[in-house]
C-alpha cells in the first residue's frame, strides 16, 4: 500500500537520524576513520527511508550479518542479497536499492537504528571475511546490487520496475543516489528511459550534498541547475531541504503519474559543525592529529549528552 | 564446394523458439532490424523493450530484469555490448552471474563498417571476465542451436552471432554441442582449430591441402569459454608437425591464445601458428578484402601449412578461387552495415 504523509511519524525519524550520526561518529572514532560527512548529510534521508516513508517488509528481529560466502558463480552459486534486511519482497511492498555504495556505513547504522540489523554488526565493518564491507556490495546488509562503481543502480531500478510491472506488482521501487552520480552519462540515459516507459513506480531520493572526493562540486564539475535538468527529462521533481524530514516525507508520499525525484539539498557537516574545518575535502574523515581526534571526541560527548 | 545459403536464420528461429518461453525478453539499442529481431518485436510487443542508443543503461536494465526472474536477450552489434559498456557488463551482470544473454552481431571483420563496428578483441575481453560463457557460431545450424545452449546456462552468455545470408555447413539435425568441438577431419600432421566464419574459409583450402598428402586433424570450435574440451587436448596431443589456429579475431586473447594455454599447461611442445588479426585494428572494407589484407583467408592457411611442413604444396590461386562472396547489399542483409 502506498504510504501517505499521515502514516509517517516524523519524530521517530528525527531520532533515527540522530542515532545514525551518533553511531557513525562513534565508529569513526573507534576506527580512526570513516565516511562521516555522508552520515551528516544523509541521516534524515536514510532515516526517512527506513523510518516509515517506504513500505518495506517487516522483520521479526534484527538479523546478524552473514559471513562472506564467496563470489557469485554460474548456476546460482553464492547468489545472495542484502535485500533480505528489507524484509520479504511482496507484490505491493516497496523495494529499495542503494546506489552510492560508499554510504554503506550510513546504511548499516540506519538498519541498526530501525531494528533490521543486529547491534554489534559494525564490529565486523571492514573486517576480513565479513559482508559488512566498507563499500557495500550485494552480499552486504541493505544492498540488492553491487554499485560501488557509481551511477549504475538507477538502470537496475528501471529493470526492476519493468519486471514488476510485467508481473502486475504495484509496490514502488526506490533508488537512493548521490549528486555526484549526475556527472555520469549513464544517469541521464536512465532518466530518459524511465520517462519513456512512464515508470510511475520508480522514485529516486538524492543526497545533494554538493561535495565530492576532489572538493565542492561547483569546482570539480557543476551539475546545476539539477532540478531543472531532471524536470526537463520528464520527471516529477521535488527540491527539498534534506534535513527537514517533513519536506522529505511530504515529497516522498505524493502520488505521481511520473517517475519521481526528491532532490534533498544537504549540509555535509550537519550535526557536526567541526567537520567544516576540513571543508572542502570531506569525502573521508581520518584524523590528522591527536588534537583533532580529541575535538571529535568532545563533539561525540556533546552528541550523547 | 557449395552449401545451402539460409537467409536470416536467427530471425524466424528465435521467434518460434520464444513462443513457449514467456520469461524471454528482448532489449535492443536502436539496431532492432539490423539484428533480425524486428519481427520478434512485432510478434511479442509486450516483452520487447527499445532501449535506444544507451547501452550502459541497457545492460543495467537487463540486470534488473534478470534479478526478477526474466531472461533478457540483448540484441545489438557486438562492439556495443562489451566495448562501450564494459564496466556495466562486469558489475551489473557478470559479477552476480545473472542469466543475461548478449547476442552480438558483426563478428570481427565481417562488416565494412570499419574499426568502430569491428569487434576484434571481444573474445579476449570476455574470456577474461569471470562467470562469462563465450560462444561463437559458424553456420546456420549453429545460429539456430546456440540459443538452446545459452538458455541452459544459469549465468551470463555472450554469443558471437551471424546474420543475413549464412551457409549451412552442418546438418540441421547436428546441433551445436556445448564445450564440444566438431571433428571435421582426422589426421596426424597438423591440428587445425578454426572458429566462426573461419571454418568455412578453411574448408576452401583443406581438400586441396589433403590432396597434397598433408594429414590434418580439423576441429571447429564454438565454445571459447570454458575451454576444457577433451577433443581439443586430444587433437593437440596427437599431431607431429604443427598446431594452427584460425580465428576472425585478434591473435591476442582469443582461440589462438586459449589453445596456447592448453598446450603450455599440458607440456605439448608442438609449434603453434596463429592465424588471426595480428594485433592491429582493421578498417572499412569488404570482408573478402580484409581477409586477404590481414592474412585471414584460405591462402593464409595454405602458407602456414607449407611453412609447417617445410615444402610447397603448389596450390594455385585459381584452385582457391572458388569462394562464396556475399554481396554486402544483397536482399538478405538487413541494411548496408
Amino acid at each position: 500500500m502506498a504510504i501517505t504523509r499521515d502514516d509517517v511519524d516524523i519524530q521517530k525519524i528525527e531520532s533515527i537520524a540522530t542515532g545514525i550520526r551518533r553511531r557513525v561518529l562513534e565508529h569513526t572514532l573507534k576506527n580512526n576513520g570513516g565516511y562521516m560527512s555522508q552520515a551528516c548529510s544523509a541521516a534524515e534521508i536514510l532515516g526517512s527511508v527506513y523510518g516509515g516513508m517506504l513500505d518495506l517488509g517487516v522483520l521479526a528481529n534484527p538479523m546478524q550479518p552473514s559471513p562472506f560466502m564467496g563470489t557469485p558463480g554460474i548456476g546460482g552459486v553464492n547468489r545472495t542479497t542484502g535485500g533480505i534486511f528489507h524484509g520479504e519482497p511482496s507484490a505491493n511492498r516497496d523495494r529499495f536499492i542503494v546506489s552510492p555504495a560508499h554510504y554503506a556505513l550510513v546504511v548499516y547504522t540506519a538498519l541498526i537504528e530501525t531494528g533490521r540489523l543486529a547491534e554489534g554488526a559494525l564490529d565486523q565493518f571492514n573486517k576480513d571475511g565479513s559482508t559488512v564491507e566498507m563499500i557495500g556490495a550485494e552480499h552486504s546488509p541493505g544492498f540488492e546490487s553491487t554499485t560501488g562503481s557509481l551511477s549504475q543502480a538507477l538502470s537496475q531500478g528501471i529493470g526492476l520496475s519493468l519486471a514488476r510491472r510485467m508481473k502486475g506488482e504495484t509496490g514502488r521501487n526506490w533508488v537512493f543516489m548521490s549528486d555526484g552520480e549526475f556527472q555520469e552519462g549513464q544517469t541521464w540515459e536512465a532518466l530518459q528511459v524511465a520517462t519513456h516507459y512512464k515508470l510511475d513506480t520508480l522514485r529516486i531520493i538524492v543526497d545533494v550534498n554538493q561535495t565530492q572526493c576532489d572538493g565542492p562540486m561547483e569546482d570539480v564539475l557543476s551539475i546545476e541547475p539539477l532540478a531543472d535538468k531532471v524536470r526537463a527529462f520528464g520527471w516529477d521533481v521535488h527540491h527539498v531541504d534534506g534535513h527537514d524530514i517533513d519536506q522529505i516525507v511530504s515529497a516522498g508520499t505524493k502520488a505521481s503519474s511520473k517517475p519521481l525525484a526528491i532532490l534533498c539539498y544537504t549540509d555535509p557537516a550537519r550535526g557536526l559543525p567541526i567537520l567544516n574545518e576540513r571543508y572542502p575535502v570531506l569525502h573521508y574523515l581520518r584524523f590528522k592529529s591527536e588534537q583533532e581526534r580529541n575535538q571529535y571526541e568532545a563533539a561525540y560527548e556533546e552528541m550523547t549528552k | 564446394m557449395s552449401y545451402e545459403i539460409v537467409a536470416r536464420p536467427h530471425e524466424s528461429n528465435f521467434i518460434a523458439w520464444s513462443a513457449d518461453k514467456p520469461q524471454v525478453i528482448v532489449l535492443t539499442g536502436d539496431l532492432t532490424n539490423s539484428c533480425e529481431v524486428g519481427k520478434w518485436r512485432d510478434t511479442y510487443p509486450e516483452r520487447y523493450f527499445s532501449m535506444g542508443m544507451a547501452e550502459q543503461n541497457m545492460l543495467g536494465v537487463a540486470a534488473g530484469l534478470a534479478r526478477e526472474g526474466f531472461q533478457p536477450w540483448l540484441h545489438t552489434f557486438s562492439v556495443f555490448l562489451y566495448r562501450r559498456p564494459l564496466d556495466q557488463l562486469e558489475m551489473a551482470i557478470a559479477y552476480p552471474a545473472l542469466p543475461v544473454r548478449l547476442v552480438g552481431f558483426l563478428p570481427g571483420i565481417t562488416t565494412p563498417g570499419g574499426v568502430t563496428h569491428q569487434p576484434i578483441e571481444d573474445i579476449a575481453v570476455l574470456r577474461a571476465i569471470p562467470n562469462m560463457t563465450v560462444l561463437e557460431v559458424g553456420d546456420a545450424t549453429e545460429v539456430e542451436s546456440v540459443i538452446d545452449i545459452a538458455h541452459a546456462i544459469d549465468g551470463p552468455v555472450y554469443i558471437r552471432q551471424l546474420r543475413g545470408e549464412v551457409s549451412r555447413m552442418f546438418a540441421k539435425d547436428e546441433p551445436m554441442v556445448f564445450n564440444q568441438a566438431r571433428q571435421l577431419s582426422t589426421g596426424t600432421d597438423i591440428s587445425l582449430l578454426t572458429s566462426g566464419i573461419m571454418t568455412e574459409e578453411a574448408l576452401r583450402a583443406l581438400p586441396l591441402i589433403a590432396s597434397r598428402g598433408v594429414s590434418i586433424d580439423h576441429l571447429h570450435v564454438s565454445t571459447l569459454k570454458p575451454f576444457t574440451d577433451e577433443r581439443v587436448l586430444a587433437s593437440l596431443s596427437k599431431v607431429s608437425k604443427a598446431v594452427i589456429t584460425m580465428e576472425n579475431h585478434s591473435i591476442v586473447g582469443g582461440l589462438g591464445s586459449a589453445v596456447a594455454e592448453v598446450m603450455a599447461e599440458n607440456s605439448i611442445g608442438t609449434r603453434l601458428s596463429r592465424i588471426g588479426v595480428q594485433d592491429t585494428y582493421a578498417h572499412g572494407a569488404s570482408q573478402k578484402y580484409l581477409m586477404a589484407e590481414l592474412g585471414l583467408d584460405a591462402r593464409a592457411l595454405v602458407n602456414r601449412v607449407e611453412f609447417a611442413i617445410g615444402e610447397s604444396l603448389s596450390i594455385s590461386d585459381a584452385e582457391l578461387s572458388e569462394s562464396r562472396i556475399v554481396d554486402v547489399h544483397s536482399a538478405a542483409k538487413a541494411e548496408a552495415l
